[in-house]
C-alpha cells in the first residue's frame, strides 16, 4: 500500500452505496452502530442478487442448459474472489457454508468423526484449546466435540485490560494440543489479537490452527498465507453480503483428510444403496442445493470492498476508534470494556454506564434512532471475566462518520438525565 | 414522547427503591432464572404457609424493567392465595403478551398496570416476565414439596 492509495475514505459518497442509510427511525435519521453484529448492504449487492435471479437462476452443477451453466458460473466465481480475497493458495479450499457457526461446527463434527488411525482422530487424553474472548460459536462446538469424545477443553485467559492472556501459553498448548481455535478479533472487546506467537507455538506441537475471521475479514485485509493458519472462518452478512453464507478456509491437505459434514446430493462421487464414496474438496463439504443467490451477493460485497480498500476501511475505523474513545471519556460514569486506547483493537467498542442498565440505555437511544446492541454480544465468559453483567456496544463500519459518534455521545447523555430524572416532567 | 409510555414513573420508582430485594429465610424454594440474550438474571425464595404466600425475596441483577417488574410482582403476590396470585400473574402474562392491545385492568394488576406500555416492545416482554416467571416456578416447586410432605405424612 502506497501512502497515496491511503487516502482517507469518501464517507458521504460511500453512504450513498446504501439504500438503508436514508432512512429515518422515529422521525430521525438513523444512526446504525452494530455493524458488527451485522452490516447493511451497498445497492450493488441487492442488484447483483436481484439480476441473479431475475435473468440467471437454475440449480448448478447439473444442468447442460444455458441458465444452469450460468447459475454455476456465478456460484463458482464467488469462490474465486473469497479465494483471492483471503490469498488461498486454492480455490477448492473455499467451501460455502450458511455462516461462520456452522464452518466451526463443521470442522468441531468432521475432526470428532476422524476414526482411530487418522492423523486427525481426536479422543480421551488430546485437548483442545480456544480463549475465553470467543463467540458462544467458537466455544459450543468445541465443548460438544470434547463431550463426544473424552477430549479435554482449555482456553486462554483475558487480562483485565481486554487482552488476551499469552503467559502460560506454553503450558495450555501442548503435545496434548489437537486444535486451537481464537478469533482474530473480539466481537465484544474489540480487541485485535497477536496470531504470530500462538501459531508458531501450535506449529512446535503439531497443533491445528482454526481462527474466527468474522470481525477481521469485514475491515482488514486477511491473508491466510500470510496468518499461516490452517483454517479460517467468516460470515458473510457482516461484511456488507447477504445473510445465510459463510466461509470456511482450509489448506487442502487438511480438508482432504477431514470426514464428510453433511451428507446429501452434491457432496458425493458415486451412490449405492450400501455406500457412497464422496466429491472432492470443496464440493465434500457442500451437501444440498447451495445458497446461490447469497454467493452471488457475496462476490459483489467482496468486490465492493476491495474496490473501496480494506487497508483504508480499516484505517478509518481505527480514526474513528480513537474519535469515540476520547468523546466517551467525557461520559460521566461511562466505562469502556476493552483497550481504551486506538492501539490493537478495531472499530467495536463496549461500555457500561454507572446506574443504567445497557437495556436501557439501548432503549433510550433508539427513540433518538440509535441502533446499537446491548446485552452479552454471545460472549458472556467475557462478560463473566471482566465483572459486567452485560454491555452496550457500538461498531463502526466503513459507512460511519465521526458526526454520528457525536450523536452517539448526545444520545448517551440524554439517557443519563433520562434515568437521574432531569429531563421528566 | 413514546419512551414516557414505557419508563412510567411507577416503574422508575420501583427500580430505584425495589420492595423485597435482597435473600430472606425461611423459605420453601429458590429458583435461578436468567434471559440468556442481555444477561438478566433473578434468584428468587418463596414461602408458602396453608396455601398463602407468606414471603417472596430475591437477589439479582438487570434493566429496569425486569428489576421494577420483579419488585411490583412482589407486592402483588404476598399476602395472597396462591391461587389468586397465580391468576394475576396469569392476567400479567395476557397484558404483556397482548402487543400493547390488551387493556389492563387495575383492580386486579394495580401498580403492573404501569407495564402496559412494555408490552408494545417485543424485546422488553421477556425483561418484564423474568420475576414473574421465576416466581411461577419457585412457587410450583413449593405447593409441590409441601403435597408431597402430606403424601409423606399421610402414607405414613
Amino acid at each position: 500500500m502506497t501512502a497515496a492509495s491511503l487516502t482517507a475514505l469518501d464517507v458521504e459518497r460511500i453512504r450513498k452505496d446504501f439504500p438503508i442509510l436514508e432512512r429515518q427511525v422515529n422521525g430521525r435519521p438513523l444512526v446504525y452502530l452494530d455493524s458488527a453484529a451485522s452490516a447493511q448492504r451497498p445497492q450493488v449487492v441487492l442488484d447483483a442478487m436481484t439480476a441473479y435471479y431475475e435473468k440467471h437462476h437454475a440449480n448448478v452443477h447439473r444442468g447442460i442448459y444455458t441458465l444452469a451453466e450460468e447459475a454455476t458460473a456465478m456460484y463458482e466465481g464467488a469462490r474465486d474472489a473469497v479465494a483471492e480475497l483471503l490469498n488461498a493458495p486454492s480455490r477448492d479450499e473455499v467451501v460455502f457454508t450458511k455462516n461462520v457457526t456452522e464452518a466451526f461446527n463443521l470442522v468441531a463434527r468432521s475432526i470428532g468423526d476422524a476414526p482411530k488411525g487418522s492423523p486427525l482422530h481426536v479422543g480421551a487424553g488430546d485437548e483442545v484449546l480456544i480463549t475465553e474472548m470467543e463467540h458462544h460459536s467458537n466455544i459450543v462446538p468445541w465443548q460438544m466435540l470434547c463431550e463426544r469424545t473424552g477430549a479435554t477443553l482449555r482456553w486462554l485467559g483475558i487480562t483485565d485490560e481486554g487482552r488476551l492472556d499469552l503467559s502460560n501459553l506454553d503450558e495450555l498448548l501442548t503435545e496434548r494440543t489437537r486444535i486451537v481455535s481464537f478469533t482474530l478479533q473480539s466481537n465484544l472487546l474489540g480487541t485485535v489479537n497477536p496470531t504470530s506467537q500462538i501459531v508458531r507455538r501450535a506449529r512446535e506441537v503439531g497443533a491445528i490452527v482454526l481462527v474466527d475471521a468474522a470481525q477481521a475479514v469485514p475491515h482488514s485485509v486477511v491473508d491466510v498465507q500470510e496468518l499461516g493458519v490452517d483454517l479460517l472462518g467468516f460470515t458473510g452478512h457482516k461484511a456488507c453480503g447477504p445473510t445465510g453464507i459463510g466461509v470456511l478456509w482450509g489448506r487442502r491437505e487438511l480438508l482432504e483428510q477431514m470426514p464428510p459434514f453433511l451428507g446429501g446430493g452434491e457432496m458425493i462421487e458415486t451412490v449405492t444403496m450400501e455406500r457412497s464414496t464422496y466429491a472432492g474438496i470443496p464440493h465434500r463439504f457442500e451437501a444440498g442445493t447451495p445458497m446461490i443467490a447469497e454467493a452471488v451477493g457475496l462476490h459483489a460485497a467482496v468486490d465492493y470492498l476491495r474496490e473501496v480498500g480494506l487497508d483504508r476501511i480499516k484505517a478509518h475505523e481505527k480514526e474513528l476508534a480513537a474519535y469515540a474513545l476520547e468523546a466517551l471519556s467525557d461520559v460521566p460514569g461511562l466505562r469502556v470494556v476493552g483497550p481504551r486506547t486506538a492501539v490493537g483493537r478495531g472499530g467495536a467498542i463496549s461500555f457500561t454506564m454507572a446506574e443504567v442498565h445497557p437495556h436501557d440505555v439501548g432503549q433510550v437511544l433508539d427513540e433518538l434512532a440509535i441502533a446499537v446492541r446491548v446485552g452479552q454480544h454471545c460472549a458472556a465468559p467475557v462478560c463473566r471475566r471482566l465483572g459486567v453483567p452485560a454491555t452496550t456496544r457500538a461498531s463502526f463500519y466503513l459507512y460511519t462518520t465521526t458526526a454520528e459518534v457525536d450523536a452517539l455521545v448526545e444520545g448517551l447523555h440524554h439517557v443519563r438525565r433520562f434515568f437521574e430524572g432531569s429531563v421528566r416532567r | 414522547m413514546k419512551l414516557e409510555s414505557m419508563y412510567q414513573e411507577i416503574i422508575l420508582d420501583h427500580y430505584r427503591r425495589p420492595h423485597r430485594k435482597g435473600l430472606t429465610d425461611p423459605y420453601d424454594a429458590e429458583v435461578h432464572h436468567v434471559n440468556p440474550t442481555c444477561g438478566d438474571e433473578v434468584t428468587l425464595r418463596v414461602r408458602v404457609v396453608g396455601g398463602v404466600v407468606t414471603d417472596v425475596s430475591y437477589d439479582g441483577s438487570g434493566c429496569s424493567i425486569s428489576q421494577a417488574s420483579t419488585s411490583v410482582m412482589t407486592d402483588l403476590v404476598v399476602g395472597r392465595p396462591v391461587v389468586d396470585a397465580l391468576a394475576t400473574a396469569e392476567e400479567f402474562l395476557v397484558l404483556m403478551q397482548g402487543q400493547g392491545k390488551v387493556e389492563p385492568d387495575e383492580d386486579v394488576l394495580e401498580d403492573a398496570i404501569a407495564f402496559a406500555g412494555v408490552a408494545r416492545y417485543p424485546a422488553r416482554v421477556k425483561c418484564a416476565l423474568l420475576g414473574w416467571m421465576a416466581w411461577k416456578d419457585a412457587t410450583a416447586q413449593a405447593v409441590a414439596a409441601h403435597d408431597s410432605n402430606e403424601d409423606d405424612r399421610e402414607s405414613a
